[in-house]
């Protein structure tokens, strides 16, 4: 297949438009500034409509209705304005409408800087709006992955009714690789007929709401999303697993910092020390299994994050403590380089 | 490698490799002439910008001009420093200006433009036929157009930057060439540079300079270090 060269924002704009995204909401903010402009310019020649609202708060109602009309539909945006979106999200979440959104993480808390971070792990797990909510959060390490996950982000959301999430870090947004749009798995989706597109006069009216003032009601919705979330968590999970035979250190990381990681295990190989790494695509579900079937050489993990320690969290409740967990990040917009790591794994097995 | 002229304006669509073209072009004027600035002028991009190698360029004494906000290598506001007009003016310095993208990046150029004459400037305009839409010849001709219209600057010289980053092959770098030979022909500009990564520059030695005019090359070759790429990138 013809791989062209493309930076992450521009993948992440043309892989939605493959997908048949065909509405974009939204509002500026580096280092996702590149979606936007794609999908100003190429939304229209697809038949599509672009719109940059007023803020980010306006940006993601405008997809709570485009997706209550049962269109593909997105928004992009980076850390802050990803805070300011968490309102509508919990709103979409719970009327069970497919989106994709797109955080395109940099360095917090407040205003932050504009340098590449992973410390929106907590607002994407945990969800920053109100209420028992999950998003499907997915996390590319490549543009190729991060290409495909774009484009399936768009039939997960529609199959289990529920927003995506794709969370890249600013270096997957701004940098360059070569990309194919291959085709990805396809998934036989359900008819859209909750969607609130005109009853023609012989049918019920749709109704799009979060609103139950009946705790019954309220409690059966929860109840329903729950069980939705577990049929997510025994479908959905996934991760990659390298090297782990043998390992004396298994590294958890996830997006750039995994890329850096594979690095740093290259290292530790020739100087004798064999490393492993979990490295989680989706963030929720967490793949817990992973950590649960160490091979017996492990001494010990580390989660290393650009972060102050966000996923670390997940780790150890995976791994039940069985063995120690320790943790090593850089923040800010900070980068760890390859002999960080090195050295954190060496003093962790006191080498 | 100036033929006199001495600003050299390095402009193309965004994600060509104007900036790390720029990088090795200053190094290796560097080489030959005494005094040598970058003015980075990049006024689109917030990463991946000439700035970020302040240290490497100043250690082969080349002046580096970005952000008028001291230190701001990570900031995204255009604020250009004064100092840049400072190389413009000093006819004893060769010039490299690193400018984003496409014709927004190239609008800054007007606040230049007497600086710009015929006689003093290079304009090169450089080409990845791996980008999306700089993979024809309707393609790069819209770009040069476009950087052309709003700079009120004509393109004196096409480069060849055809490459895959770490996938690229000798027929990534032919197939540019078969590009920007096309363009030259129609806009008659001349292929200035053809750009080869130096971890490929062997085995284009090994296929000889015999292989390389088969592959219609017979411009200076520019053997391209990745300043920006990381090893894990």
């Amino acid at each position: 297949m013809e791989k062209v060269l493309m930076k992450g924002n521009e993948a992440i704009g043309a892989a939605a438009i493959k997908a048949g995204c065909r509405y974009f909401f939204g509002y500026p903010i580096t280092p996702q500034n590149e979606v936007p402009e794609y999908m100003a310019k190429e939304l229209p020649k697809h038949g599509g409509v672009f719109l940059q609202a007023e803020s980010e708060v306006a940006a993601i109602n405008m997809v709570y209705g485009a997706a209550g009309a049962g269109a593909r539909v997105m928004t992009s945006s980076s850390s802050p304005g990803l805070a300011l979106k968490q309102e509508g999200l919990t709103y979409i979440a719970a009327c069970e409408l497919p989106c994709l959104v797109v955080n395109v993480v940099r360095g917090g808390p407040g205003l932050g800087g504009i340098q590449p971070a992973q410390s929106d792990y907590y607002q994407a797990t945990r969800g920053g709006g109100n209420g028992d909510y999950k998003l499907i959060v997915l996390a590319p390490a490549s543009l190729q992955e991060l290409t495909d996950m774009v484009q399936e982000a768009f039939d997960l959301a529609d199959y289990y009714r529920n927003p995506v999430m794709v969370l890249a870090d600013g270096m997957i947004g701004q940098m360059m690789e070569p990309v194919a749009f291959g085709e990805i798995p396809q998934r036989t989706l359900p008819e859209k007929n909750w969607a609130t597109t005109g009853t023609d006069g012989d049918r019920v009216p749709n109704v799009i709401n979060s609103l139950f003032l009946a705790p019954e009601e309220l409690e059966a919705l929860n109840i329903r999303l729950q069980a939705k979330y577990q049929t997510i968590k025994a479908n959905e999970t996934r991760c990659e697993i390298y090297q782990l035979e043998d390992a004396e250190i298994v590294f958890t990381a996830y997006g750039t910092t995994a890329r850096i990681v594979k690095n740093a295990i290259k290292v530790l190989k020739a100087e004798g020390i064999k490393a492993g790494l979990i490295r989680p695509m989706t963030l929720w579900p967490f793949p817990e299994a992973a950590y649960q079937a160490l091979p017996e050489t492990v001494k010990c993990i580390l989660s290393v994050e650009m972060s102050c320690g966000q996923m670390v969290d997940d780790v150890r409740l995976a791994v039940e403590s069985k063995v120690p967990v320790a943790f090593y990040g850089r923040s800010g917009g900070m980068i760890p380089t390859v002999d960080d790591i090195v050295a954190e794994a060496k003093q962790l097995l006191g080498r | 490698m100036a033929d006199g002229r001495r600003i050299h304006i390095i402009t193309g669509h965004y994600g060509s490799g104007k900036t790390e073209f720029s990088v090795n072009y200053a190094l290796k004027l560097a080489e030959k002439c005494e005094r040598v600035a970058i003015i980075d002028l990049d006024i689109v991009n917030p990463y991946f910008r000439s700035r970020e190698k302040r240290q490497l360029l100043a250690s082969k004494g080349i002046e580096v001009i970005g952000s008028s906000l001291a230190d701001q290598n990570s900031a995204d506001m255009p604020a250009v420093s004064s100092r840049a007009a400072a190389p413009l003016q000093d006819k004893t310095c060769q010039v490299v200006i690193d400018l984003g993208g496409d014709a927004v990046g190239a609008k800054i150029l007007a606040r230049y433009r007497p600086y710009f004459t015929e006689e003093a400037c290079d304009v090169f305009c450089i080409v990845n036929a791996n980008r999306p839409e700089t993979q024809d010849v309707k393609g790069v001709l819209m770009q040069i157009k476009a950087i052309e219209d709003i700079s009120g600057l004509k393109v004196t010289g096409l480069v060849n930057n055809t490459h895959m980053l770490r996938e690229t092959t000798l027929s990534d770098i032919k197939k540019g060439n078969r590009l920007v030979r096309d363009v030259s022909w129609i806009l008659e500009i001349p292929v200035v540079y053809t750009c080869i990564q130096s971890t490929l520059m062997h085995q284009c030695l090994d296929v000889s300079m015999h292989t390389m005019l088969e592959m219609g090359i017979d411009t200076k070759i520019m053997p391209m270090q990745m300043h920006f790429r990381e090893d894990w990138m």
